[in-house]
């Protein structure tokens, strides 16, 4: 009878080896699908039992986790949700996340490499683990002032302030903006209802304005034709057209001047005067004199069309699109066109003539720290190029003053010399019927830069055709760069 | 080491004492060293759990751990004195997945308490207490088995006793109304004021004495040569009649019980030791497929098999409905990877029934496949050992009872194992000695001293006569050997 019993035995052993292929294929194979799959909270449910680090700026917190007693066990809060919630994103269990909490996740929820050694003690010594903490380049007093400048004034639109420096960012708004407080319930249906009605106001809350759309920059374009012209034998005297309207090269559209109006009073005006009165025939001209290749290159040592670093949310690329004849190059040249900037591309632009034509690398994150505050990383400035020697970059800025001087709109601060262009892009499919995006970039103080910001306005504000850059955007910019000095950090 | 069962007769060399034949050890220091690392990996287990629950680790783990060990050193006393050559391994290994099980049971118990107060309900009961009752019941049922049946053979005179009540055992939850016998759709309860026992785990042991005597006696008939086809000899068909009860009354339980589980363990055991006792594949390929051919009718015609069946298939199909329980348990087998979350520190809890079918994969979330094969491991120690002892043991009855006992933990071991790990479609049976269920576990304990029992039988030494002094023959003197009456 034995030998059966072996057989019986070895079928054992089968069974047995059967169990262990199948448990390795679930556990080993499929171990990824199953673990990441969304039905699959168990991954979640221990992201909240841990302590998730804060987010703060200057000293203020603006995210923070704290316990409670239900199922998971921390709540994650925004003590001044509305006016971060740009940066800051939202911490969400059904919906993921966004801004810091989502490109800093890592180091927040713990898992960063640079928090290891924290982990490894926390496993021996019995602590609670939790997240390491971010500290943003944001200036509070400035965030706050762009923040009540574009929602007192009901906008849509956005800000970004720079320091010209060292390309931290201390300021970034985009509205209409929301609470993500309500987002980060542990309420679902709270939860649900937050993002259902997030996804349907009109205008968009929860894409940011301020880098992940881009719009037409309009005559903000023309530091760029102005920057390059400076280098290309131009001078500040030198004389363009002072036609009020001319025609494409090699077509019968005509270009004229905002209001209709001459560049001046003579036949043909400076590059100093048009750029103060931003006329649109003399930098057509001046595209077309200066060939697509010139301007591109100069575009480019900007940021255009290049891949933007992650500020650390990634960045979406500004474009001069395709310019296949002269007269798309007279049109893209005063920034209409296929040309598309993001409000921080244009900062960019503005930081880099205020620091001497050296472009820096916009940043968010300051520092990340420990749980018990160690600093593990500090962010160092980062040169992404040079987009004109310093010579030109002062003539530019000179320019500038110009324009600012000449530029409308109230909330001019006395004592404070702003260097600044403004734009009023075209845009839509009937762009004569339709309110244009309004812009301001700007730089302050011009002899000795502190701040540099762009501000857009979408629609004309308010929505009136006869919306312009000066009397929309310029009272904004110029309360940013207010709290920006008055803050001095 | 000097052991004291190794009465040797070591250091009196000079002296020329009478020959005896040297004692066989035991094995019994062997199994309470082996009870000892049991109880320290089940200590250090539950040090884990309470550890990444963040609870404050007291002596009193320690204690626990004692009292644990001690509970097991009064079986291992209990063996060392009612079968000392009894099998050294097993008691130690059931002791381990015993005390893995109540750990885990514990660690559950925890997350229920957490979830109520997260929800504000009333705090849910206690599992614990209950199994930690039921092991120790279960270790008196060992002990009493051990001191009852001093011989395995003596059971052979009680084989029809044995059948009849285990068919009563197998049938009554069937027949019973079933407001006592049924829960969560099964009818295989005997619900009795306080506490519920499933007859079913009884009976199976009952029905494994009652077939060993049956096929001892009747071992000719069966191995009858009926016709010969693809180089099998098959039974003649009038022989085929047992085979046929026991495959309706799987059946029957099947249909009355709705026990998937039952029934498949009950018909695999009778097919295995008819194959046993006759040492022909052709029992095994008739079995086989008459039970397809049930199987595929059951699938057709009760709803129940169907959804259990498509669950299987495809468990993330109605993630939200029938394939709940599965799917929550690959996600956690998933999450838990090759080493685990870590004991305490993964959501088992989110499966339901984690504590008693699912088990396993409660275990593999924490544990991971590192930990799940080392139970395997000890699963397939005790079954090899179970089945060694029917290798080992001389009489044919102690053959078949052994094969059979130890054939049952593994088929039912298989049977849940891959239900949970989607190798096969679910079943509801619970895991030998890890499971929460008291009816289980108590049976369990009384099927492992049956197999002392016999192992004891296999490994003692032969009843020898004392030597005659050895005399030259021809010194020898004349001796009546018997006066013929």
């Amino acid at each position: 009878m034995n030998t059966p019993v072996r057989r019986v035995a070895l079928a054992v052993m089968g069974m047995i080896v059967l169990l262990m292929a199948n448990l390795t294929y679930v556990q080993v194979v499929k171990a990824g699908d199953y673990r990441d799959d969304t039905r699959n909270q168990r991954v979640l449910l221990a992201e909240y039992s841990r302590q998730r680090g804060q987010i703060s700026a200057a000293g203020q917190v603006l995210a923070q986790s704290v316990e409670t007693d239900d199922r998971l066990r921390f709540q994650r809060e925004y003590p001044n949700g509305p006016v971060y919630s740009t940066v800051t994103g939202f911490y969400s269990v059904l919906y993921s996340g966004s801004g810091i909490e989502r490109s800093m996740n890592e180091v927040l929820n713990g898992n960063d490499d640079r928090l290891f050694a924290r982990r490894l003690s926390d496993l021996i010594t019995g602590r609670d683990p939790s997240g390491g903490n971010v500290v943003l380049t944001i200036d509070p007093a400035v965030q706050q002032a762009a923040y009540e400048a574009l929602t007192s004034r009901d906008y849509a639109g956005a800000v970004v302030a720079l320091r010209p420096q060292t390309g931290q960012i201390l300021a970034m708004v985009s509205t209409p903006t929301y609470d993500p407080n309500k987002l980060a319930s542990h309420n679902s249906e709270d939860q649900t209802a937050a993002w259902t009605k997030l996804n349907a106001a009109d205008p968009p809350v929860l894409p940011n304005r301020a880098i992940s759309e881009t719009y037409p920059p309009g005559s903000t374009f023309k530091l760029i034709d102005t920057a390059a012209a400076l280098q290309n034998g131009f001078t500040p005297d030198s004389q363009l057209t002072a036609a009020s309207e001319i025609t494409l090269q090699g077509t019968a559209t005509r270009l004229e001047n905002f209001a209709g109006t001459a560049c001046g009073t003579g036949a043909t005006a400076s590059l100093r005067d048009a750029l103060a009165r931003s006329c649109n025939t003399a930098f057509a001209e001046l595209g077309a004199q200066l060939g697509e290749d010139k301007i591109r290159a100069q575009a480019e040592a900007f940021g255009v069309g290049t891949e933007p670093p992650a500020i650390p949310m990634t960045v979406a690329p500004s474009t001069l699109g395709d310019i296949p004849d002269t007269a798309s190059l007279q049109q893209s040249a005063i920034g209409q066109r296929d040309v598309r900037f993001t409000p921080l591309q244009n900062a960019m632009i503005v930081a880099a003539i205020a620091n001497g034509g050296q472009v820096m690398a916009p940043y968010l994150v300051q520092q990340v720290l420990s749980p018990t505050l160690d600093v593990l990383d500090e962010t160092q400035p980062d040169r992404l190029g040079r987009a004109m020697p310093a010579g030109v970059a002062k003539t530019l800025t000179d320019l500038m003053i110009g324009a600012e001087n000449r530029t409308q709109g109230g909330g001019k601060i006395t004592g404070v010399q702003i260097a600044a262009k403004t734009g009023t892009a075209e845009h839509g499919t009937d762009p004569k019927a339709t309110p244009p995006h309004n812009w301001y970039v700007a730089f302050a103080p011009a002899n000795d830069p502190q701040i540099a910001v762009a501000v857009l306005v979408e629609n004309g504000g308010d929505r009136s055709l006869e919306a312009t850059g000066g009397s929309r955007a310029a009272p904004i910019g110029r309360a940013v760069i207010a709290a920006g000095l008055r803050s001095g950090r | 080491m000097i052991s004291p069962d190794v009465v040797g007769s070591g250091g009196r060399a000079a002296d020329p004492a009478p020959e005896r034949a040297p004692a066989l050890p035991t094995g019994r220091n062997i199994e309470l060293v082996l009870l000892a690392f049991a109880a320290a990996i089940v200590t250090a287990a539950l040090v884990l759990v309470e550890a990444n629950q963040e609870n404050e680790l007291t002596r009193a783990l320690l204690y626990v751990g004692a009292a644990y060990l001690g509970l097991f050193t009064v079986a291992h006393f209990a063996v060392r004195k009612l079968a000392p050559y009894a099998d050294p391994v097993m008691l130690p290994c059931v002791a381990l997945l015993n005390g893995l099980g109540l750990v885990m049971i514990h660690r559950l118990d925890l997350a229920a308490a957490d979830r109520a107060v997260a929800l504000g309900r009333a705090a849910p009961t206690v599992l614990i207490q209950r199994q930690v009752a039921w092991t120790a019941i279960g270790l008196v049922l060992f002990v009493g088995v051990l001191y009852l049946v001093r011989n395995h053979r003596t059971l052979a005179r009680y084989g029809y006793t044995a059948g009849f009540a285990g068919l009563v055992l197998l049938a009554l939850p069937g027949l019973l109304p079933s407001s006592i016998s049924e829960v969560n759709g099964a009818r295989i309860w005997l619900r009795l004021g306080i506490f519920s026992i499933q007859p079913g785990e009884f009976a199976k042991i009952l029905l494994i004495v009652f077939f060993s005597v049956f096929l001892m006696q009747k071992r000719e008939l069966f191995s009858e040569a009926g016709r010969t086809f693809l180089r099998m000899e098959f039974p003649r068909a009038r022989d085929l009649a047992p085979l046929l009860i026991a495959w309706g009354l799987s059946v029957g339980v099947l249909v009355l019980e709705r026990d998937l589980g039952t029934s498949l363990l009950f018909f695999g055991i009778v097919l295995v030791l008819l194959y046993t006792a006759t040492n022909k594949v052709s029992w095994m390929v008739i079995g086989l497929s008459i039970f397809l051919a049930g199987g595929f009718v059951a699938y057709q015609l009760f709803g129940h098999v169907r959804t259990r069946v498509e669950i299987w298939l495809d468990p993330f199909a109605d993630f939200n409905g029938a394939g709940y329980q599965l799917g929550q348990a690959l996600f956690g087998l998933g999450t838990g990877g090759v080493g685990g979350t870590g004991l305490g520190a993964g959501r088992p809890d989110l499966v339901p029934y984690a504590e008693s079918d699912f088990m396993f994969s409660s275990l593999g979330e924490e544990l991971g496949l590192v930990g799940l094969a080392a139970i395997l491991v000890v699963y397939l120690v005790l079954i090899t050992r179970g089945l060694r002892t029917a290798l080992a043991v001389r009489d044919s009855f102690g053959k078949l009872l052994a094969t059979g006992l130890a054939f049952t933990l593994a088929l039912q071991m298989f049977v849940v194992i891959g239900g949970v790990t989607r190798l096969i479609p679910l079943t509801g049976l619970t895991l030998p000695f890890l499971s929460y269920g008291g009816s289980s576990l108590v049976a369990n304990y009384a099927l492992v001293a049956l197999l002392l029992r016999v192992s004891n039988a296999a490994r003692a030494p032969l009843p020898h006569r004392p030597a005659a002094p050895q005399v030259p023959i021809a010194e020898a003197g004349t001796e009546l050997v018997e006066r013929p009456s």
